[in-house]
């Protein structure tokens, strides 16, 4: 077989392989929740009550989706340019560290004062975490997605050295956990009475903001530029590797801010277990929204409520809770092939 | 106890050569892979897949080799899926790759909920227990380290030897390497290049799988969660390391596994006292983003290594 291009995709051409891709991926699940000797039916509806069906999982939601905006906007932003950033979940775990360095009464710095700073050094901690790897790949070749990779098992047994020896919290009764943020450096919750904080209206401004320096800044068409094909865009007069570092500084820097999020606005303490793989499920994210920063936002949602719903599911009808994770991991390669057969058509030889 | 002292016990370089072998396994995979032209980022989860796939099966009744096919063709079933969305619809291999060992971690996990519902610890399995070579194995300190171990460690060292003679001593070997080096090339002699690359995948991700059961298997008797921890992602660095050739690629694993049984030692000496474990564990992902710093220079990498070939473009 061979690949054709479509010069111009009919309508139905862009949309039929997705919407085939996202029934393939509630095929599998089916199939899967009856070996496991649930009636799919009942599964996905006890999902999509456990996601949506009360108020409190209705925030419990968009309290999931919040980090993975973080995330998935950082994914989207270096697989854009094509920097192949891993590493969110260390970067996750780099800005959450510096919230709690500077947030657990360090410094008697009020609220107003307090957050903007927690939320900066998180991003510079994520970015930092970052540049490492892309300056390995811009000055010397190294490939990035195994830095990254290897870069977030070393990070998270620094997390658990601090946790337990200098950030431990002493009264923590031996867990290895950080002492609690002061009330200054906690993000309020939106309304009073309501669990969600305003970590995911961050989000959301993150998101707005990704989207302006994608469609209406230089960087934006240079980053672009760089991934569509960065010999081309050397050629042209784009300073490719200057390109490339600030990518980097601004995925790192906003899974950083996850990290911020997290700690500041709903666990208050930094633990080991903050994150259950918020960097490597951003992956996801990224790729259900093709790399668009506001779809990331939708797409965060859809991953979250699969997640919320099928741990409170998997409580009720016995189906293991795993099913959400192949759920997203066959979504994703589904609808990268999906999205490529928008594009190509399939010749035999 | 003093480094010479550790450097010079047999128990040492037997421990070495233990922690070697799913790395050899797993690292000749990737190998055959990438010397194809397809990075397979699929290696971590598929080696997750391989050591639960070998240890249930004996669990429920198969012999140990029995396990170590199970493992081969879960693995080579996960490698069909990674050939054919890389290769003749030639989409990211990064996106594959990862996508890849998501879907297999959590199929695994999802099977051993299912399969265990209730338990609280994973059931243990007879493993594959040392078998001394007679005469070898009474060699001092080589014997014990080298041909006093189990046969899936022999059997590593076996299929290295098979993967170099197969790789430079016969056309098919040339046929692979010519894939990820000039896919065209292979094209006018008039061989498929997406059969070979395909096959190649499917074979390497069989090997990574019985890495992942050598686990399970041999080192350990029973199946953990977090039991791969990264190794997949660590043998992608030793085949860097070990230049794309199947012999300095084991040289590189036996050295790599030789710092992790140092480590594992200096943590009982007075340094261990000193300084915190979590730098030692750390010491491993350490030195394989530094063997890829280190040969970074180098230009062995496959030329075509991650370039899709398309008939059409030319």
């Amino acid at each position: 077989m061979r690949l054709e291009p479509i010069e111009a995709p009919s309508p139905a051409r862009r949309i039929v392989p997705p919407a085939l891709a996202m029934a393939a991926t509630f095929l599998v699940a089916a199939a899967l929740a009856l070996i496991a000797g649930g009636n799919p039916f009942a599964v996905f509806g006890l999902i999509l009550t456990g996601a949506f069906g009360s108020k409190f999982a209705l925030l419990e939601t968009l309290n999931s989706a919040t980090p993975l905006i973080f995330t998935g906007l950082a994914i989207a932003v270096a697989f854009r340019a094509k920097l192949w950033n891993i590493g969110a979940e260390a970067q996750l775990y780099a800005g959450a560290v510096l919230t709690v360095i500077l947030g657990t009464g360090a410094l008697g710095l009020p609220s107003y004062l307090m957050l903007p700073l927690c939320a900066l050094a998180a991003m510079l901690a994520g970015a930092l975490l970052l540049l490492g790897p892309a300056l390995l790949k811009t000055r010397l070749g190294v490939d990035e997605v195994v830095t990254t990779l290897l870069f977030n098992f070393i990070f998270l047994l620094f997390i658990s050295y601090l946790l337990e020896g200098p950030l431990k919290d002493p009264m923590g009764m031996g867990w290895p956990k950080s002492a609690r943020l002061t009330s200054e450096a906690r993000l309020p919750r939106i309304v009073e009475g309501l669990r969600l904080h305003w970590g995911f209206a961050l989000a959301l401004t993150a998101a707005l903001l990704v989207w302006v320096i994608n469609t209406r800044t230089t960087l934006g068409y240079e980053m672009r530029a760089v991934g569509q094909n960065a010999e081309a865009a050397g050629f042209a007069g784009i300073p490719v590797t200057r390109v490339i570092l600030k990518t980097a500084l601004l995925s790192g820097g906003l899974a950083g801010l996850a990290g911020f999020s997290e700690v500041s606005g709903l666990k208050g303490a930094l633990t080991l277990d903050l994150s259950p793989g918020f960097g490597y499920t951003g992956i996801v994210v990224a790729m259900l929204a093709l790399l668009h920063p506001l779809g990331v936002v939708v797409a965060a949602l859809f991953v979250a409520a699969i997640f919320v719903g099928a741990d409170s599911m998997s409580r009720a009808a016995g189906v293991p809770s795993y099913i959400a994770d192949i759920m997203l991991a066959s979504a994703l390669l589904f609808m990268v092939l999906a999205i490529l057969l928008t594009k190509f058509r399939v010749r035999r030889d | 106890m003093d480094l010479f002292d550790i450097l010079l016990s047999a128990s040492f370089w037997a421990a070495a050569i233990r922690i070697a072998s799913p790395l050899i396994f797993a690292t000749l995979g990737e190998l055959i892979c990438e010397r194809a032209g397809v990075l397979n980022l699929g290696i971590e989860g598929i080696m997750v897949a391989g050591a639960f796939a070998g240890w249930i099966a004996v669990w429920a009744g198969l012999p140990l080799w029995g396990g170590v096919a199970v493992a081969m063709i879960t693995g080579m079933m996960l490698g069909l899926v990674h050939s054919i969305l890389s290769v003749p619809f030639g989409l990211s291999q990064h996106v594959v790759g990862i996508g890849l060992t998501l879907l297999a971690t959590s199929l695994t996990f999802y099977t051993y909920r299912v399969v265990l519902p209730e338990v609280s610890s994973p059931p243990k399995i007879t493993a594959f227990q040392p078998y001394e070579i007679p005469l070898l194995s009474d060699l001092p300190i080589v014997g014990p380290a080298l041909f006093s171990q189990t046969p899936l460690t022999y059997a590593g060292f076996i299929l290295a030897g098979l993967t170099a003679v197969v790789l430079y001593r016969t056309p098919l070997g040339l046929a692979v390497r010519a894939a990820g080096e000039n896919p065209s090339a292979v094209a006018a002699q008039g061989l498929s290049v997406t059969a070979i690359r395909m096959g190649a995948v499917i074979v390497g991700s069989g090997f990574m799988a019985v890495g992942g059961a050598f686990l399970t298997l041999s080192a350990f008797d029973s199946f953990f969660f977090d039991m791969v921890n990264g190794r997949g992602w660590i043998c992608i660095a030793l085949v860097v390391f070990g230049a794309w050739k199947p012999g300095k690629a084991v040289l590189g694993a036996i050295l790599f596994a030789a710092f992790d049984a140092l480590q594992i030692r200096l943590q009982q000496t007075g340094i261990g006292a000193v300084v915190p474990y979590q730098v030692f564990l750390m010491l491993p992902y350490f030195l394989s983003i530094l063997a890829l710093v280190v040969m970074s220079r180098r230009a062995e990498i496959p030329a075509a290594l991650m370039v899709p070939f398309n008939k059409g473009e030319r």
